[in-house]
């Protein structure tokens, strides 16, 4: 019978070591697992620590040098004066349309990224769901640089776009659009609205996916006792799904605001001759070699990301993490 | 008199599969309705029928005489404790009791009012400054109650709400639901896969099996006149007899029922059988505190036995006679 088979083992009731050095240090890793803990994360803290920290202070320090203007040396005397030339009319003006363009583009993929992330989360299942992944992940995959000039293509005066518009008898509204101050310019490829576009686009996926992951966290029953309690669809997404989903957005504004403060290669190829912070960075940096202002420039976007964590903290953002 | 739920015909189909099946039901108002059944059969699905998270795929739904089709959840007044209790987790537990008058813009001052007295009434007051994590299960179920009643539903369903809870809990809330639903006079409608739960609760129990319903009826119907085979088994787990069997004893050949606790388990008399009884022979005892439960094999076929702690038993394996009064042998309808 199975029975006498299963019950008469031989096997002592504790096993020998398997022996050898594997041996000893499964059993000196289960006894003592901080050690194995240890082991594991010394790599990456030495790396984070002394690569990454390090080279961000080196950085905040020359924040507090000066450069002298006749011989364009570096005074190695802790100063604030650099951090006072931020605050020249021409280097705020640099700051104001970062942030102001970094908070559209951040607003404008939260509203783009919600319905999808939506859709993604609570109805899309199996095959579908492998689509919106490839759907998302695919444009991360190919080269930045590539989809910028492919941006290029299609919203220059020759372009895609304007082909379209024309076809459409719609290239009234374009240079309706154009003919605005600010957002407006010869052709969209030269116009913020175009630096606009390109921005949302090429950071949206890092929008979509923390909100998927939120939204997929909160129990379908929720919105089901929602309704139940007689909140219409639209008080139910205020109540509910909103509050819920605000740690992903938070998350997701975290990538696409501090991307967009921070990049200088997207406003340079399409957008206006007037600088971001990441550009006045790079140019400070490289032919100007104003190295103190380049890296005060570069901790405008670390001060103005500590403020919006802190803001998005007080409101209440992580109080459903 | 119209009823509190009425479904005529009412079935949810998802594809091939009948969840619902052509059901007639018929719940009065101010009852305690259960709807009992394993898993799968159709009862949670009814009560979303009711709650309108469900639609039905044909046949229709009234709830106090009007029709449901089509109606949305959040247009019907009627509530649901959910099974994992649903409560929203970014919420306190006082703005979780609160939410249904929230939505409906009751003032802040007022609605609060009215969550404490709901609180208080499922005998958590001062509780509202929790997080629902804050709470242990027990809890978490009254919070979702009380953010049921506070709507003042006309239909209160009940979906698996003592499921979590552990045995001792689940007694006192069994008999609180109960007292609370006679003192409101709300009709409730519970599902429970807990026979012990159904018949101890209900005023009515319906027993669901594959999407229909196979007898509507009191607990002591249910529990002793079952219809079919099915009823029989998984209320209460009665001994199913087969026709042959019941023809001895009965002269009529269908399915018979017969409690285990009506079995009488004797020591089998040395010397030839006597004629009454059905010799069998004992296969194991089950010792459950108050009682003792028997597994029985007369003959091949499979019963079970409970009787009083501290009878003398006979030991496993020896042949023994059982006897039953004629009228416990209970006949059922179903046919041969």
């Amino acid at each position: 019978m199975t029975t006498a088979a299963l019950s008469s083992n031989p096997a002592p009731a504790i096993l020998p070591g398997s022996g050898g050095l594997r041996g000893a240090l499964s059993d000196l890793f289960w006894r003592k697992p901080k050690v194995l803990l240890l082991l594991m994360l010394l790599p990456p803290v030495l790396w984070l620590g002394i690569v990454y920290i390090g080279s961000l202070f080196a950085l905040l320090a020359q924040s507090f040098f000066s450069i002298d203007e006749f011989s364009g040396l570096i005074n190695r005397e802790f100063t604030l004066k650099t951090y006072g030339d931020l605050f020249q009319a021409a280097n705020l003006d640099i700051i104001l349309r970062t942030v102001t363009m970094a908070a559209l583009v951040t607003l404008a993929s939260a509203v783009i990224a919600f319905p999808i992330a939506y859709y993604a989360a609570r109805y899309a299942r199996g095959r579908w769901k492998a689509l919106f992944y490839l759907g998302i992940m695919l444009p991360l995959w190919s080269s930045y640089l590539v989809k910028i000039y492919a941006w290029k293509l299609i919203l220059a005066k020759e372009g895609i776009l304007t082909w379209l518009l024309a076809k459409l008898h719609l290239l009234w509204v374009l240079d309706a659009w154009l003919s605005l101050p600010i957002v407006g310019g010869n052709s969209l490829s030269v116009s913020f609205t175009g630096t606009f576009i390109v921005f949302v686009y090429v950071w949206l996926p890092f929008m979509i996916l923390p909100v998927q992951a939120a939204l997929e966290r909160v129990p379908g029953n929720l919105v089901e006792a929602s309704s139940d309690l007689g909140a219409s669809p639209g008080q139910t997404f205020r109540n509910v799904l909103f509050p819920l989903a605000l740690p992903g957005i938070v998350a997701g504004s975290i990538f696409t605001f501090s991307l967009t403060l921070g990049d200088y290669i997207i406003p340079q190829i399409i957008g206006t001759s007037r600088l971001f912070i990441g550009q006045a960075v790079y140019s400070q940096q490289g032919t100007a070699g104003n190295i103190p202002l380049a890296a005060a420039f570069t901790v405008v976007p670390i001060v103005i990301m500590g403020f919006y964590l802190w803001g998005a903290k007080r409101m209440g953002a992580f109080d459903a993490l | 008199m119209t009823s509190a739920v009425s479904f005529q015909k009412a079935s949810r189909h998802f594809g091939s599969v009948r969840a619902v099946d052509a059901v007639d039901l018929d719940i009065a108002p101010g009852e305690f309705f259960a709807m009992l059944g394993p898993s799968g059969s159709g009862k949670t699905t009814c009560l979303r029928l009711i709650a309108g998270f469900e639609q039905p795929t044909s046949g229709s739904i009234s709830i106090f005489g009007e029709r449901a089709e089509g109606v949305p959840p959040y247009r019907r007044n009627v509530n649901t404790v959910f099974q994992d209790y649903a409560l929203f987790p970014h919420l306190n537990v006082l703005d979780n009791v609160a939410y249904g008058l929230m939505v409906k813009g009751v003032g802040k001052v007022q609605r609060h009012k009215a969550a404490e007295e709901a609180l208080s009434l499922v005998r958590l007051p001062g509780y509202g400054a929790r997080r629902p994590g804050q709470l242990s299960g027990g809890q978490r179920q009254r919070v979702a109650l009380a953010r049921a009643l506070v709507n003042q539903p006309k239909v209160l369903l009940l979906d698996e709400p003592l499921g979590a809870l552990d045995l001792k809990l689940r007694e006192n809330m069994q008999e609180e639901l109960k007292s609370l639903q006679k003192a409101l006079g709300i009709t409730f409608v519970f599902v429970t896969h807990d026979q012990g739960e159904a018949l101890s609760m209900a005023d009515r129990v319906a027993v669901f099996n594959d999407g229909k319903i196979m007898q509507i009826g009191t607990p002591e119907d249910i529990y002793q006149r079952p219809k079919t085979r099915f009823v029989a088994d998984f209320v209460g787990s009665s001994n199913v007899l087969p026709p042959d069997f019941v023809q001895r004893y009965s002269g009529q050949h269908r399915w018979g029922s017969l409690r285990p606790e009506s079995i009488r388990v004797g020591r089998a008399a040395s010397g030839g059988t006597s004629g009454e009884g059905v010799s069998a022979r004992l296969v194991s005892t089950n010792y459950l505190g108050a009682t003792t439960k028997l597994a029985l094999d007369a003959d091949g076929l499979r019963l079970h036995a409970i009787v009083p702690a501290g009878t003398a038993l006979p030991g496993e394996g020896e042949a023994v006679v059982l006897t039953f009064n004629r009228e416990h042998l209970h006949l059922m309808d179903e046919p041969a």
